[in-house]
């Protein structure tokens, strides 16, 4: 371990290796984090499904390959199929549990989770898929430093989802009716918001932020129908640490997550990666406690 | 409601009772002319690929042993017949259906599931009633170290699958006490022991390990591996993590243009690198328990390839290892129901036990642990787009490549 720690001083150049790698997979966190803050904010439903639509988006791109197209018309495709189902599943599933407590809806969630991985498997088998994109790698400092051309996409669109997801909210008629809805439900519906419609919009928003997710977690990684665990898993955490309804901290969050865990495999070995990453999680959580303790102090 | 209740529960206990009381026949699931052999295999979940492998190797198996005359015990002539059961590649599905095999279905001859977490669920069940399990897909060396008289396996296990590598490190590079190995491992019990056959013998050979990690199994990004490995430049990588590591290994080599004389891997073939990755895949060294250019040859399915036309003609896929050996896992039941001239158990066990013979798939002989000790792994390389046997030097039907040329030249 200490070996390793050394290594970083002795050759810095690994570091911005890792620093940039784990930054373009905490790009994809989170996008997926993003609608898990989203629908977490607004129908205060914990929608543990987010990894499989990740993962169902990465398949809806693999059969637009499959047809001929440009693997990259898939993230559109994607995102747009990703809308649709979760549309689908909010008419079904989720509508019927919004104003219910947690504990139910974790469970539809949950459900919709198992049933969207095992239909995946019986449909295109339990292999693990991938698409090259043929984008090709850069090299930097000497061949040290390597960034396939498809991460840095990823990492660009991510970006990009996120800036324009902050102005639709901002801005939009629909985005201000979603902030409203998430602020006070029952004051937004006496105004006239028809909320089913809102929460509607809000859960296919978030399926399709996963679906654009999982289009480039197929180039730029790969999947298989049981990835979606790690996703939830991640997104979950990337909501905690920056708060609810924090965006700019959920961009901040899942980069610093997606390095933090690169620079802890590396130092502590793979092992202790995602054990490293619920360590700091425990960490934040302790710290802002402490932090809303002593304002709570000032307030009273 | 109370009475409806009280006549539903007491109607259910007379089915359960029913079900417990119902007598076993003596030489159990041997009825008319057909003996059940029965097997619980990942028709679905994450072992679904492999699963269907397994499967489809044992229909065959049962095919070919049919349309040449069956089994023919005391001079009558059997046909074999395979129950099956979808174990959801889950280990404790898998134990209750085994249960489920020999209690309900009276079961009493079965073969093994899909995998080494799988097979070791299994085994406890199969021991307790003292049912024969044949098994052609749990390598794992820990099963073989409990005492079990009842499990056999005709695969090697799995420390022997990567030591070929370790050897063939040590014999191109001048001098193998300068060689430095890295270990990427899943945390599981067979990439686990995988990784202890690779560094045993890398120690044995004087090897410096500079890389010992752990893959988590929901793992999907290897970079800080790889990192380390651009760092510490070792002569030989190793990777195991079924198809997903083989997969995850190819792809992220590549992208990240890891230069390493020597990657080792398992899974290759059933994670189908060369049809998934093209180019990427050249110079990989994949371990291997069977292949198509061996010289291996039985009565039944005739030579290795002429198994392999048979499996392609009939599935419409070549044959992975995992299809081929559990194809010769009917074979050794058919050969220990000849030679036990009975049906019970633990003749159909003894005889099992003195197995000696050859089959398409390579010899079988189990040692006094039931693992198969007769036959070797062998190390393909992928040249030009194919899998090539390049050790050991007894098989091998190309030369190895070496060193695997740095990606700027490649």
């Amino acid at each position: 371990m200490f070996d390793n720690f050394m290594i970083l001083f002795d050759a810095p150049v690994f570091s911005v290796d890792l620093l940039i790698n784990g930054m373009l997979i905490g790009a994809i966190f989170m996008l997926a984090a993003y609608g898990m803050a989203l629908v977490w904010g607004v129908m205060d439903v914990i929608n543990v499904a987010q990894g499989e639509y990740v993962m169902v988006g990465g398949y809806v791109t693999l059969v637009v390959v499959k047809l001929g197209l440009n693997p990259l018309l898939g993230i559109p495709i994607a995102a747009l199929v990703l809308y649709l189902l979760g549309w689908l599943m909010y008419r079904t599933v989720v509508y019927r549990v919004v104003d219910k407590d947690v504990f139910t809806s974790l469970l539809a969630t949950f459900g919709i989770a198992i049933l969207l991985a095992q239909l995946t498997n019986q449909i295109f088998g339990a292999d693990v898929r991938s698409i090259d994109t043929e984008l090709g790698t850069w090299f930097f400092l000497d061949d040290m430093v390597t960034v396939a051309v498809i991460k840095v996409i990823a990492f660009a669109l991510a970006l990009f989802l996120g800036v324009v997801l902050w102005l639709f909210l901002k801005k939009s008629r629909t985005g201000q009716a979603i902030r409203a809805t998430a602020q006070n439900a029952r004051a937004a519906r006496i105004l006239g918001i028809d909320t089913h419609r809102i929460y509607a919009i809000t859960y296919s928003l978030s399926a399709a932020l996963c679906g654009a997710a999982g289009s480039l977690v197929v180039m730029a990684w790969s999947i298989h129908p049981y990835i979606g665990l790690p996703f939830t898993v991640r997104s979950f955490m990337v909501v905690i640490v920056a708060g609810l309804g924090n965006l700019p901290g959920v961009v901040l969050a899942g980069l610093g997550l997606g390095a933090a865990e690169n620079f802890a495999g590396f130092i502590l070995g793979t092992e202790f990666q995602i054990a490293f990453v619920f360590i700091l999680m425990i960490v934040v959580l302790v710290w802002r406690n402490r932090s809303l303790r002593r304002k709570r102090k000032y307030l009273k | 409601m109370n009475n409806n209740l009280r006549k539903f529960s007491s109607f259910m206990f007379g089915l359960l009772a029913a079900m417990v009381l119902l007598p076993g026949t003596a030489n159990a699931k041997v009825e008319g002319d057909t003996i059940t052999l029965g097997a619980a295999v990942s028709l679905t979940g994450k072992y679904s690929t492999n699963g269907m492998h397994t499967k489809n190797g044992y229909d065959l198996g049962a095919k070919i042993i049919n349309e040449n005359g069956g089994v023919v015990v005391n001079g009558k002539k059997y046909k074999i017949a395979i129950q099956y059961y979808d174990d959801e590649s889950t280990p404790a599905r898998a134990a209750q259906l085994a249960e489920r095999l020999i209690n309900q279905d009276n079961v009493k001859y079965l073969l093994g599931p899909y995998g080494s977490g799988l097979t070791k669920a299994m085994a406890p069940v199969t021991e307790k009633y003292q049912v024969p399990m044949v098994e052609a897909n749990g390598a794992s060396v820990g099963l073989f170290t409990k005492g079990y008289k009842y499990l056999f396996a005709i695969l090697s296990t799995t420390e022997q699958y990567l030591q070929t590598a370790v050897a063939l490190a040590a014999d191109v590079n001048k001098d193998p006490k300068k060689v430095k190995i890295a270990g990427a491992f899943e945390n599981d019990p067979f990439s686990q022991d995988i990784s202890t056959g690779v560094f045993d013998d890398a120690k044995k050979f004087g090897m410096k390990i500079v890389i010992d990690d752990k893959l988590p199994p929901d793992l999907n990004d290897m970079s800080a591996t790889l990192t380390k490995v651009k760092a510490l430049k070792p002569d030989l990588l190793v990777v195991s993590g079924h198809a997903k590591g083989a997969a995850l290994a190819i792809r992220q080599v590549s992208d990240m243009k890891v230069n390493v004389p020597m990657l080792a891997l398992t899974h290759c073939d059933s994670a189908d690198i060369i049809g998934k990755f093209g180019k990427a895949a050249e110079f990989a060294l994949c371990a291997s328990q069977w292949d198509r250019s061996l010289s291996y040859k039985d009565k039944y399915f005739g030579s290795a390839e002429d198994f392999a036309k048979l499996f392609e003609k009939t599935y419409d896929y070549a044959p992975p290892y995992q299809a081929a050996e559990s194809a010769a896992a009917v074979l050794v039941f058919k050969d220990a129901f000849e030679r036990a001239g009975k049906f019970d158990p633990k003749s159909v066990r003894d005889a099992i036990s003195a197995t000696q013979m050859e089959t398409f798939y390579g010899n079988i002989k189990f040692d006094e642990t039931g693992k198969n000790i007769a036959k070797p792994m062998v190390l393909y390389q992928v040249q030009d787009g194919e899998f090539k046997v390049v050790a050991p030097v007894k098989w091998a039907n190309a030369k190895l490549r070496w060193p695997t040329p740095p990606w700027s030249k490649r």
